[in-house]
């Protein structure tokens, strides 16, 4: 089995290139080659576990809290604009 | 210095035979002087260090005497510092500094612990020997052309050679219990949610355990003492009270049953580690436990299970990383999280979904009923921590798959959420070998008392790396 390693570094957001997609391809074919060994087991009917300790349907108390000023939340961006992140336009001329 | 332990310099400091800051200065120095060699720390921090060492030492004049108060300890760079440098080993954070302290941070801050630095790591903690980092691997102090273990690769090495007194680590899939035992150290991964995720930057989600390093199981549990509990900004915390974890340290393994799961004693783990395990399950059968053989049948598939369920949760926790509120942008990942990032995206996406992630967590299931079932006859199981010895540098970094097989008896406790803590079991000639050591969910206290029996009958803790 092999992964279309174009394709999912493009649902991902990575850019890879072609010498990098070769080396990808082989390895990921490795793991999953071994991973796919899951099939020999029986899981019929079994349900799925996604949260181990029991918890579920937590909330916290409808209540405002303070939460990081706008400064320091905008301390840490490359590229502000009046006082909001700066993004690259969506569409293409803007 | 030689083999302080947290327990022993709280007595020194509150008998003012030394003052947080005389300590302090000596762990710096000690920083300084090795850390060239051992790569164990990202950033030192120095200055903030002193000025909270100083205010340790006042509240001490005072007469307090908090169990952390005025000790030097560090923090994997995963962890969120406000004001601090903090990388998660990767070049995509290389100049984030965090803007908000996590709560671990916070409560240790709080009990007057003082931090001396960021430690090293694999990038993202994606990792088993500390390789990964974008910084540089960090050495294994009993031998500098081995690896210290990871992904928590920094910390370990820190408080086994001596430059703080006690370290944070994170576990998803082993990354403190592998690496305390490479570095002849203790090593606690609690319970899943025991210790809040809020400020450590994610990995795994399901799996994130928050744990520490210290020489010495008591101090262990001292450090556990002040970051257990429910956290209103973590909601996978739950409402456990948290006990007295030194309370019963000292009760002996009488009548307890100790669990040795078959499956962990196969083919493929290395003949010497296997001796030291069962020499340490001997002793326990001679200190008055009964050794059962308990099977945990699905061992087997734990590492498949593991690389499918912590790839689709890193590949989602990683998208946040696009460059417009911190860091550099996506072409920054490594080729370790890249790895991980299309290898979880592909089995998450349409089409693959059932037969990779689903199937995943339905094993996920059994593997649960499986630690449920043993745990039904036993009080704790005793494995290793690492099927082989720490191996040398570069061995295993070009095989990502021989890399992953590396975390095949740590894994299973992530999956289904018990405690596990690494106890310095031995040595094979210069290289260290640690056990794990299993219990029920919400057993840390049951855990510090195997451990602590045993490392009062053999202290080989007490080996420190010659520098």
């Amino acid at each position: 089995m092999k992964i279309n390693i174009a394709h999912v570094a493009k649902l991902a957001n990575l850019s890879i290139d072609k010498s990098e997609e070769t080396k990808f391809e082989s390895q990921l074919a490795n793991v999953l080659g071994y991973i796919e060994r899951l099939n020999e087991v029986d899981t019929t009917g079994v349900e799925e576990t996604s949260q181990v300790t029991g918890l579920e349907n937590v909330t916290r108390d409808d209540k405002p809290d303070a939460s990081l000023p706008q400064d320091v939340a905008l301390s840490q961006a490359k590229n502000t604009h009046n006082h909001l992140f700066a993004v690259k336009g969506i569409f293409a001329d803007e | 210095m030689n083999n302080l332990t947290i327990k022993e310099t709280r007595e020194k400091l509150a008998n003012k035979e030394v003052s947080s800051v005389e300590l302090t200065k000596e762990f710096l120095a000690r920083i300084q002087q090795n850390n060239d060699q051992l790569n164990a720390f990202l950033t030192v921090t120095e200055e903030q260090a002193l000025q909270d060492a100083k205010k340790a030492d006042e509240r001490i004049a005072q007469g307090e005497s908090t169990p952390m108060l005025g000790i030097p300890i560090a923090h994997k760079d995963l962890y969120q510092t406000k004001g601090i440098r903090t990388t998660a080993g990767s070049k995509v954070l290389e100049n984030y500094e965090a803007q908000y302290d996590g709560t671990v941070v916070a409560k240790l801050k709080t009990a007057g612990a003082v931090l001396v630095g960021k430690t090293n790591l694999d990038a993202w903690a994606h990792g088993s020997s500390g390789e990964n980092s974008d910084f540089g691997p960090a050495k294994n102090p009993y031998h500098t052309d081995y690896v210290p273990g990871g992904s928590s690769s920094g910390s370990p090495v820190s408080v086994a050679a001596e430059l703080c007194l006690a370290a944070s680590g994170t576990d998803t899939g082993g990354s403190i219990r592998l690496p305390a035992s490479f570095c002849n150290v203790v090593g606690l991964k609690p319970t899943y949610g025991r210790v809040s995720r809020y400020g450590v930057i994610s990995m795994a989600s399901s799996l994130d355990s928050i744990g520490h390093f210290t020489k010495t199981v008591e101090d262990n549990a001292l450090y556990l003492q002040i970051t257990a509990g429910k956290d209103p900004m973590d909601a996978t915390t739950p409402p456990v009270a948290v006990p007295d974890y030194t309370q019963n340290i000292s009760q002996g393994v009488k009548g307890l049953k100790i669990g040795v799961p078959k499956e962990y004693f196969v083919e493929g783990l290395d003949p010497k580690v296997k001796e030291i395990i069962e020499k340490a399950l001997k002793w326990y059968e001679s200190a008055g436990a009964e050794l059962v053989d308990v099977s945990l049948p699905h061992t087997s598939y734990a590492i498949e299970v593991y690389y499918i369920i912590q790839t689709a949760e890193v590949s989602s926790n990683l998208a946040r990383y696009d460059g417009i509120r911190y860091g550099n942008d996506r072409s920054f990942f490594g080729d370790e999280a890249k790895r991980r990032i299309m290898l979880g995206t592909y089995v998450l996406s349409a089409g693959y979904y059932d037969a990779y992630y689903k199937k995943a967590m339905q094993v996920r299931t059994l593997l649960k009923r499986d630690f449920e079932e043993a745990f039904k006859k036993v009080d704790v199981m005793i494995t290793p921590a690492s099927p082989t010895l720490p191996w040398k540098l570069g061995e295993k970094t070009d095989d990502p798959l021989s890399m992953y097989l590396s975390d095949v008896f740590t894994v299973h406790a992530n999956l289904v959420g018990v405690p596990g803590l690494s106890v310095p079991a031995g040595f094979v000639e210069t290289l260290p070998v640690g056990m794990q050591i299993l219990g029920p969910h919400f057993s840390e206290d049951k855990l510090y008392q195997v451990g602590y029996a045993f490392e009062q009958a053999n202290p080989v803790w007490e080996k420190r790396p010659i520098l």
